[in-house]
Protein backbone atom coordinates (compact mmCIF):
# COMPACT_ATOMS: atom_id res chain seq x y z
CA UNK A 1 0.00 0.00 0.00
CA UNK A 2 1.31 3.43 -1.29
CA UNK A 3 1.14 5.87 1.57
CA UNK A 4 1.71 8.47 -1.29
CA UNK A 5 0.22 9.08 -4.75
CA UNK A 6 1.20 12.33 -7.35
CA UNK A 7 -1.29 12.89 -9.97
CA UNK A 8 -1.03 15.33 -12.94
CA UNK A 9 -4.36 16.49 -13.85
CA UNK A 10 -4.50 17.48 -17.44
CA UNK A 11 -7.60 16.27 -18.83
CA UNK A 12 -11.17 15.46 -17.48
CA UNK A 13 -10.04 11.63 -17.31
CA UNK A 14 -7.46 12.40 -14.77
CA UNK A 15 -10.53 13.34 -12.38
CA UNK A 16 -11.78 10.10 -13.13
CA UNK A 17 -8.18 9.10 -11.90
CA UNK A 18 -7.71 10.99 -9.29
CA UNK A 19 -11.18 10.45 -7.48
CA UNK A 20 -9.88 6.39 -8.44
CA UNK A 21 -6.83 6.32 -6.20
CA UNK A 22 -8.47 8.40 -3.55
CA UNK A 23 -11.77 5.72 -3.12
CA UNK A 24 -8.88 3.07 -3.14
CA UNK A 25 -6.58 4.80 -0.75
CA UNK A 26 -9.00 5.44 1.75
CA UNK A 27 -10.52 1.86 1.47
CA UNK A 28 -7.08 0.21 2.40
CA UNK A 29 -7.13 2.17 5.04
CA UNK A 30 -10.43 0.64 6.17
CA UNK A 31 -12.88 3.77 5.79
CA UNK A 32 -16.84 2.76 5.08
CA UNK A 33 -18.25 3.02 1.27
CA UNK A 34 -19.54 6.06 2.87
CA UNK A 35 -16.72 7.80 3.19
CA UNK A 36 -14.92 6.40 0.01
CA UNK A 37 -17.62 8.00 -1.60
CA UNK A 38 -17.29 11.84 -0.06
CA UNK A 39 -13.07 12.01 -0.40
CA UNK A 40 -13.96 10.43 -4.05
CA UNK A 41 -16.56 13.11 -4.94
CA UNK A 42 -14.70 15.98 -2.69
CA UNK A 43 -11.42 15.18 -4.99
CA UNK A 44 -13.22 14.86 -8.24
CA UNK A 45 -15.02 18.67 -7.32
CA UNK A 46 -11.60 19.86 -6.55
CA UNK A 47 -9.74 18.37 -9.72
CA UNK A 48 -12.08 19.63 -12.46
CA UNK A 49 -11.82 23.05 -11.23
CA UNK A 50 -8.08 22.55 -12.18
CA UNK A 51 -9.23 21.79 -15.72
CA UNK A 52 -12.60 24.12 -15.92
CA UNK A 53 -10.02 27.21 -14.07
CA UNK A 54 -6.36 26.90 -14.95
CA UNK A 55 -6.10 24.27 -17.62
CA UNK A 56 -3.69 21.95 -15.31
CA UNK A 57 -2.12 21.30 -12.44
CA UNK A 58 -1.34 18.16 -9.59
CA UNK A 59 -3.49 16.06 -7.04
CA UNK A 60 -1.35 14.99 -4.44
CA UNK A 61 -2.84 12.34 -1.86
CA UNK A 62 -1.42 11.41 1.48
CA UNK A 63 -2.01 8.63 4.11
CA UNK A 64 -1.78 10.86 7.80
CA UNK A 65 -2.28 9.50 11.17
CA UNK A 66 -1.81 10.65 14.58
CA UNK A 67 -1.98 8.77 17.83
CA UNK A 68 -6.16 8.69 17.65
CA UNK A 69 -6.86 9.54 14.00
CA UNK A 70 -6.18 7.96 10.54
CA UNK A 71 -7.11 9.67 7.48
CA UNK A 72 -6.26 11.29 3.73
CA UNK A 73 -4.97 14.77 3.29
CA UNK A 74 -5.59 15.65 -0.40
CA UNK A 75 -3.54 18.82 -2.12
CA UNK A 76 -5.16 20.19 -5.33
CA UNK A 77 -2.51 23.05 -6.54
CA UNK A 78 -2.79 24.98 -9.58
CA UNK A 79 -0.89 28.28 -11.56
CA UNK A 80 -4.22 29.50 -12.74
CA UNK A 81 -5.71 32.87 -12.33
CA UNK A 82 -6.61 32.15 -9.15
CA UNK A 83 -9.86 33.11 -6.51
CA UNK A 84 -10.42 36.83 -6.24
CA UNK A 85 -13.20 36.49 -4.10
CA UNK A 86 -12.92 33.31 -2.05
CA UNK A 87 -15.58 34.56 0.41
CA UNK A 88 -18.08 34.31 -2.70
CA UNK A 89 -16.24 31.39 -3.82
CA UNK A 90 -17.57 29.57 -0.46
CA UNK A 91 -21.19 30.64 -0.21
CA UNK A 92 -23.69 28.24 -2.02
CA UNK A 93 -24.58 28.82 -5.52
CA UNK A 94 -21.80 31.67 -6.56
CA UNK A 95 -19.98 30.76 -9.58
CA UNK A 96 -17.85 32.18 -12.81
CA UNK A 97 -17.75 29.35 -14.39
CA UNK A 98 -21.21 28.17 -15.72
CA UNK A 99 -21.89 25.57 -13.01
CA UNK A 100 -24.21 25.83 -10.35
CA UNK A 101 -21.52 26.98 -7.85
CA UNK A 102 -22.35 24.16 -5.53
CA UNK A 103 -18.94 22.91 -6.03
CA UNK A 104 -16.45 24.39 -3.10
CA UNK A 105 -18.79 24.81 -0.24
CA UNK A 106 -20.04 21.65 -0.91
CA UNK A 107 -17.20 20.08 -0.88
CA UNK A 108 -16.34 21.74 2.56
CA UNK A 109 -19.50 20.05 3.54
CA UNK A 110 -17.81 16.10 2.81
CA UNK A 111 -15.06 16.81 4.51
CA UNK A 112 -13.12 16.88 8.22
CA UNK A 113 -10.84 20.38 7.07
CA UNK A 114 -11.25 22.11 3.89
CA UNK A 115 -8.01 24.76 3.65
CA UNK A 116 -8.05 27.39 0.69
CA UNK A 117 -5.07 29.41 0.03
CA UNK A 118 -5.38 31.72 -3.69
CA UNK A 119 -2.87 34.41 -5.39
CA UNK A 120 -2.76 35.26 -9.10
CA UNK A 121 -1.11 32.91 -10.47
CA UNK A 122 -1.48 30.17 -7.50
CA UNK A 123 -4.32 28.20 -5.96
CA UNK A 124 -3.75 25.92 -3.09
CA UNK A 125 -6.59 23.60 -1.50
CA UNK A 126 -6.12 21.20 1.44
CA UNK A 127 -8.59 18.28 2.65
CA UNK A 128 -8.68 16.32 5.05
CA UNK A 129 -10.93 13.70 5.69
CA UNK A 130 -10.25 11.92 9.49
CA UNK A 131 -11.51 9.41 11.62
CA UNK A 132 -10.91 7.93 14.43
CA UNK A 133 -9.13 5.00 14.46
CA UNK A 134 -10.29 1.50 15.72
CA UNK A 135 -8.43 -0.03 18.71
CA UNK B 1 -16.92 5.44 -24.30
CA UNK B 2 -20.45 5.06 -25.59
CA UNK B 3 -23.05 4.05 -22.95
CA UNK B 4 -25.59 1.89 -24.91
CA UNK B 5 -29.14 2.56 -25.28
CA UNK B 6 -31.65 -0.05 -25.54
CA UNK B 7 -35.18 -0.12 -27.25
CA UNK B 8 -37.89 -1.82 -25.53
CA UNK B 9 -41.41 -2.03 -26.95
CA UNK B 10 -42.20 1.76 -26.54
CA UNK B 11 -39.47 2.27 -23.74
CA UNK B 12 -35.74 3.34 -23.71
CA UNK B 13 -33.72 1.41 -21.36
CA UNK B 14 -29.88 2.64 -20.71
CA UNK B 15 -27.46 1.67 -18.06
CA UNK B 16 -24.32 3.65 -17.13
CA UNK B 17 -21.73 1.29 -16.34
CA UNK B 18 -18.50 2.98 -16.47
CA UNK B 19 -17.12 6.02 -14.70
CA UNK B 20 -17.74 8.81 -17.37
CA UNK B 21 -15.56 12.02 -18.08
CA UNK B 22 -17.30 15.29 -18.60
CA UNK B 23 -16.90 14.69 -22.61
CA UNK B 24 -18.45 11.17 -22.29
CA UNK B 25 -21.69 12.39 -20.00
CA UNK B 26 -22.23 15.13 -22.24
CA UNK B 27 -22.30 12.77 -25.15
CA UNK B 28 -24.48 10.86 -23.16
CA UNK B 29 -27.12 13.43 -22.94
CA UNK B 30 -26.95 14.29 -26.60
CA UNK B 31 -27.77 10.19 -27.87
CA UNK B 32 -30.09 9.73 -25.11
CA UNK B 33 -32.18 12.91 -26.76
CA UNK B 34 -31.88 11.76 -30.53
CA UNK B 35 -32.88 8.35 -29.00
CA UNK B 36 -35.96 9.77 -27.23
CA UNK B 37 -36.77 11.93 -30.52
CA UNK B 38 -36.06 9.18 -33.16
CA UNK B 39 -37.96 6.29 -31.87
CA UNK B 40 -40.55 8.56 -30.44
CA UNK B 41 -40.32 6.32 -27.19
CA UNK B 42 -42.68 7.35 -24.20
CA UNK B 43 -40.48 6.44 -21.51
CA UNK B 44 -37.04 6.08 -20.25
CA UNK B 45 -35.29 4.60 -17.31
CA UNK B 46 -31.83 5.51 -16.84
CA UNK B 47 -30.17 3.30 -14.60
CA UNK B 48 -27.15 4.60 -12.50
CA UNK B 49 -26.66 1.41 -9.92
CA UNK B 50 -22.83 1.23 -11.55
CA UNK B 51 -22.11 5.07 -10.31
CA UNK B 52 -20.04 5.21 -7.50
CA UNK B 53 -19.48 8.72 -7.99
CA UNK B 54 -22.06 11.45 -8.65
CA UNK B 55 -20.51 14.82 -8.23
CA UNK B 56 -22.00 18.21 -8.98
CA UNK B 57 -21.14 17.97 -12.31
CA UNK B 58 -22.53 14.44 -13.07
CA UNK B 59 -25.83 15.67 -11.02
CA UNK B 60 -26.27 18.62 -13.60
CA UNK B 61 -25.82 16.62 -16.43
CA UNK B 62 -28.67 14.00 -15.46
CA UNK B 63 -30.75 16.73 -14.16
CA UNK B 64 -30.60 18.67 -17.00
CA UNK B 65 -31.13 15.50 -19.14
CA UNK B 66 -34.11 13.99 -17.14
CA UNK B 67 -35.63 17.62 -17.72
CA UNK B 68 -34.91 18.19 -21.61
CA UNK B 69 -36.45 14.21 -22.16
CA UNK B 70 -39.68 15.28 -20.47
CA UNK B 71 -40.04 18.48 -22.78
CA UNK B 72 -40.22 16.11 -25.76
CA UNK B 73 -43.18 14.65 -23.82
CA UNK B 74 -41.17 11.54 -22.72
CA UNK B 75 -41.40 10.50 -19.08
CA UNK B 76 -38.08 9.44 -17.06
CA UNK B 77 -37.27 7.80 -14.26
CA UNK B 78 -33.34 7.26 -12.63
CA UNK B 79 -33.37 4.21 -11.14
CA UNK B 80 -30.21 2.01 -8.74
CA UNK B 81 -28.66 4.96 -7.34
CA UNK B 82 -26.03 3.76 -4.71
CA UNK B 83 -26.81 4.51 -0.92
CA UNK B 84 -23.39 6.50 -0.40
CA UNK B 85 -24.24 8.77 -3.37
CA UNK B 86 -27.99 9.91 -2.32
CA UNK B 87 -25.71 10.47 1.33
CA UNK B 88 -22.98 12.85 -0.36
CA UNK B 89 -25.35 14.30 -2.80
CA UNK B 90 -27.79 15.15 0.28
CA UNK B 91 -24.76 16.79 2.43
CA UNK B 92 -23.19 18.44 -0.87
CA UNK B 93 -26.24 20.69 -0.63
CA UNK B 94 -26.95 18.54 -4.38
CA UNK B 95 -29.98 16.78 -5.29
CA UNK B 96 -32.02 15.77 -8.63
CA UNK B 97 -34.55 17.80 -8.55
CA UNK B 98 -37.84 17.12 -10.24
CA UNK B 99 -36.77 13.66 -11.15
CA UNK B 100 -38.29 10.87 -10.29
CA UNK B 101 -36.25 7.90 -8.65
CA UNK B 102 -36.81 4.65 -7.97
CA UNK B 103 -34.37 1.96 -5.88
CA UNK B 104 -33.91 -0.01 -8.99
CA UNK B 105 -34.41 -1.20 -12.30
CA UNK B 106 -37.93 -3.11 -10.88
CA UNK B 107 -39.71 -0.23 -9.50
CA UNK B 108 -38.73 1.60 -11.95
CA UNK B 109 -40.08 -0.14 -14.72
CA UNK B 110 -43.46 -0.18 -12.71
CA UNK B 111 -43.08 3.97 -12.14
CA UNK B 112 -42.27 4.71 -15.42
CA UNK B 113 -45.66 2.60 -16.67
CA UNK B 114 -47.75 4.44 -14.18
CA UNK B 115 -46.00 7.91 -15.53
CA UNK B 116 -47.04 6.61 -18.88
CA UNK B 117 -50.38 5.75 -18.10
CA UNK B 118 -50.81 9.13 -16.43
CA UNK B 119 -49.82 11.59 -18.86
CA UNK B 120 -51.80 9.51 -21.40
CA UNK B 121 -54.99 9.80 -19.82
CA UNK B 122 -54.24 13.80 -18.64
CA UNK B 123 -54.20 14.10 -22.78
CA UNK B 124 -57.49 12.03 -23.21
CA UNK B 125 -59.16 14.21 -21.07
CA UNK B 126 -57.42 17.26 -21.93
CA UNK B 127 -58.45 16.02 -26.20
CA UNK B 128 -62.51 15.40 -25.07
CA UNK B 129 -62.19 19.09 -24.01
CA UNK B 130 -61.27 19.97 -26.65
CA UNK B 131 -63.45 18.48 -29.10
CA UNK B 132 -66.64 20.06 -26.79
Amino acid sequence: MNNQEHILIKESSDVIRARQMGRKMTKDIGFGSADQTRLATAISELTRNIIEYAGEGICDLQIISDQNNIGLKVTVEDKGPGITDIESAMKDGYTTGGGLGAGLPGTKRLVTSFDLQSEPGHTKITIELMRRKII
Amino acid sequence: MKVPILKLKDILLTSIQIDLTDEDAIEFQNDVMQQVSRTEAKGIVIDITALDVVDSYMSRVLNDTANMVRLLGCEVVITGMQPSVALTLIEMGRELINVETSLNLDQGMEKLQQLISASDSTRAVKGGEYNE
